[in-house]
């Protein structure tokens, strides 16, 4: 057998008792993951099912008789697309201004010997600890005539300060003498910004690209307030009227009725797509983001 | 945020408001990379703080805010008046504490656990499985919540049925909504703060564990005193966090998941400002409810960063 490097804790012989307490540790965690997992297996198990079976158990492991036609009915359903493009847009457009301002502020906010940095990192994180509420937010978001439009989804949420404070602390941690050898090769410090630090924060600056864009597709918050026509609904304000008020509001209720859990759980899926296809670059750039910045203010 | 440094020129300093704008011009591209978040913090932020003033007067919305008369206390005489006040007060509090006694340790423990497992494998597959919940919205939650939990074909009442009892309307009950609440905001948030614990527990120095071995230390007492005292920092830091979010009782996800039948458990701060503000248009009202509930906040954070001081700790701030 191959030598591993292993870990410190390893090389004392464990007692049988040291044992038995890793093999318990690891079957209770391993449940843990699996009340994690279960609920969106099955959830996509009902998707491919017919009503028929669905009905029939409770523990949907698989599929007792398939049927696609939850997806049909949602494939054909013009709401959805129309929502989907919405989410799509507040999603692409809003992350992209997020990260804009988000990292020019925070590169400006992490130059220690910058009048005023002090001032303006407590009146950001100010807002934090305190804020004007509900309603006068939905005031000022009316007065400016944002009312009922995308952007009511995008501006308000421009930036999250948590994440100003992460990318803040990421510059503070990056060497100095990166940026005084390039100055002194004549570059200026906005050129420093875009040809030093950008490029080593490609990380950091996708792991807050990420956040901000999970953020915004599952906005629902805003959406509820600002928004109310079904033309600008975001995915979320449509599933939200197709899980929960199916009877009552929705147009074509009649026909979604019948079709019944197995399609909500197809709308469920066709939500949480996009998502699932952004985990692997979570998985990369995940654990790293964390470190960098921590939770500290 | 410019103009009230202007306000106070360095004066100690021999150039004054000249030298200052000299210094902003050679800074010129620095502030103006500022520009656009400073106008996002007053537009959305500060201009919303000065809106709350709106509690004290007679909002007219043609007037605006600035213009409308000051009434005093009225909306906060009437707010206190109101039994429902109280009962959403009582519902917010009572649902943020039991998850705070509950939900606080919990990602604590589970790091500690991962932080046993050897194989970097299985380590790295349940962290992945655990922090999924928390990338997904309260309305897709919602959803297959319903469809887990339903009485006739979800799983948790097909367990509880096969047990032998009645199935339970855990969403429909109000003995239980509450409980689910809990449970399900727990089961949605630990996988990420675990994450968060797990990224302070490898900046733990293994050669603490090593001398500690040698010395004879067994695996608990390793972990009371190498491992929680050297994440105890993260642990205050969250808690500090977890105080200031306490009036938080999650809007979105009892707004998705309640029903009139539950309003009795289940109607916290936020979803009644927002049926009495946005539904009812009793604009000062709510923001008079809005800014209770935001000043007790404020004074939480304090409190709580004052107490972890007080106790060697760095706090927030």
């Amino acid at each position: 057998m191959t030598k591993v490097k292993r870990d410190p804790r390893n090389r004392i012989r464990r007692s049988f008792g040291s044992r038995l307490f890793d093999g318990i540790n690891i079957i209770l965690l391993v449940l843990l993951a699996i009340t994690c997992i279960y609920p969106f297996w099955d959830t996509l198990v009902v998707s491919f099912s017919s009503l028929k079976s669905y009905l029939s158990t409770s523990v949907h492991l698989w599929p007792s008789e398939w049927s696609f036609e939850g997806y049909q009915f949602m494939i054909s359903n013009a709401d959805l697309w129309t929502s989907y493009a919405n989410s799509i847009f507040i999603t692409v457009v809003g992350t992209v201004i997020n990260l804009i301002v988000t990292v020019m502020a925070a590169y400006v906010l992490s130059k220690k010997d910058l009048k005023g940095h002090r001032v303006l990192t407590f009146l950001a994180v100010f807002t934090m600890m305190f804020s004007g509420g509900i309603i006068p937010t939905y005031i000022v978001v009316k007065d400016l005539h944002l009312m009922n439009t995308l952007w009511s989804m995008i501006l308000p949420t421009a930036i999250t300060t948590s994440y100003l404070i992460i990318m803040r602390n990421f510059f503070f941690d990056l060497p100095h003498e990166l940026e005084e050898s390039a100055m002194l090769d004549g570059c200026t410090e906005v050129g420093v910004l875009f040809r030093i630090i950008l490029p080593i924060s490609r990380p950091s600056m996708i792991t807050i690209a990420l956040f901000y864009a999970v953020d915004h597709w599952n906005d629902f918050f805003s959406a509820i307030l600002y928004i109310m026509d079904n033309s600008k609904w975001p995915l979320q304000l449509f599933l939200r009227s197709m899980l929960f008020e199916t009877e009552a509001s929705y147009s074509s209720s009649a026909s979604l009725f019948l079709l019944g859990q197995p399609m909500k759980m197809a709308a469920i899926m066709m939500a949480i797509i996009p998502i699932m296809l952004m985990f692997p670059f979570f998985q990369k750039y995940f654990a790293k983001g964390i470190l960098m910045g921590a939770v500290k203010g | 945020m410019a103009a009230a440094t202007v306000r106070r020129p360095p004066a100690k300093k021999k150039e004054g408001v000249a030298g200052f704008f000299r210094y902003l011009w050679k800074h010129k591209y620095m502030y103006l990379m500022l520009v656009p978040a400073i106008a996002f913090y007053v537009i959305f932020c500060y201009v919303p703080m000065y809106g709350a003033t709106m509690a004290f007067k007679d909002f007219n919305p043609m007037m605006g805010i600035w213009d409308s008369p000051w009434v005093g206390f009225e909306h906060f005489e009437q707010l206190f008046a109101l039994d429902k006040f109280y009962s959403v007060l009582w519902n917010t509090i009572s649902i943020s504490v039991i998850r705070l006694i509950f939900g606080f340790p919990f990602p604590i423990i589970v790091a500690l656990m991962l932080n046993e497992v050897r194989s970097k494998k299985l380590k790295q597959g349940i962290q992945t499985a655990i922090y999924i919940p928390n990338f997904i919205s309260w309305v897709v939650l919602g959803g297959i919540m319903v469809n887990l939990l339903s009485t006739d074909s979800g799983i948790v009442n097909g367990i509880i049925k096969a047990f032998g009892f009645e199935p339970i309307g855990f969403l429909a009950d109000d003995r239980y909504f509450v409980g689910t609440m809990v449970v399900s905001m727990i089961w949605k948030t630990f996988g990420y703060n675990t994450i968060i614990y797990l990224a302070a527990l490898t900046a733990v120095d293994p050669q603490l564990y090593e001398a500690a071995t040698v010395d004879g230390a067994g695996r608990w007492k390793q972990l009371f005193h190498i491992t929680l005292p050297c994440i105890m920092s993260t642990i205050v830091v969250m808690f500090i966090m977890r105080i200031g979010s306490l009036m938080q009782a999650g809007f979105e996800q009892i707004f998705v998941l309640y029903n009139p039948g539950v309003y009795g458990v289940a109607d916290i701060i936020d979803t009644y400002v927002y049926r009495i503000g946005l539904q009812e248009g009793k604009f000062e009202l709510a923001a008079a409810v809005g800014l209770f509930k935001s000043v007790i906040n404020f004074v939480l954070i304090i409190i709580a960063n004052k107490i972890a001081r007080m106790a060697g700790e760095e706090g927030v701030y």
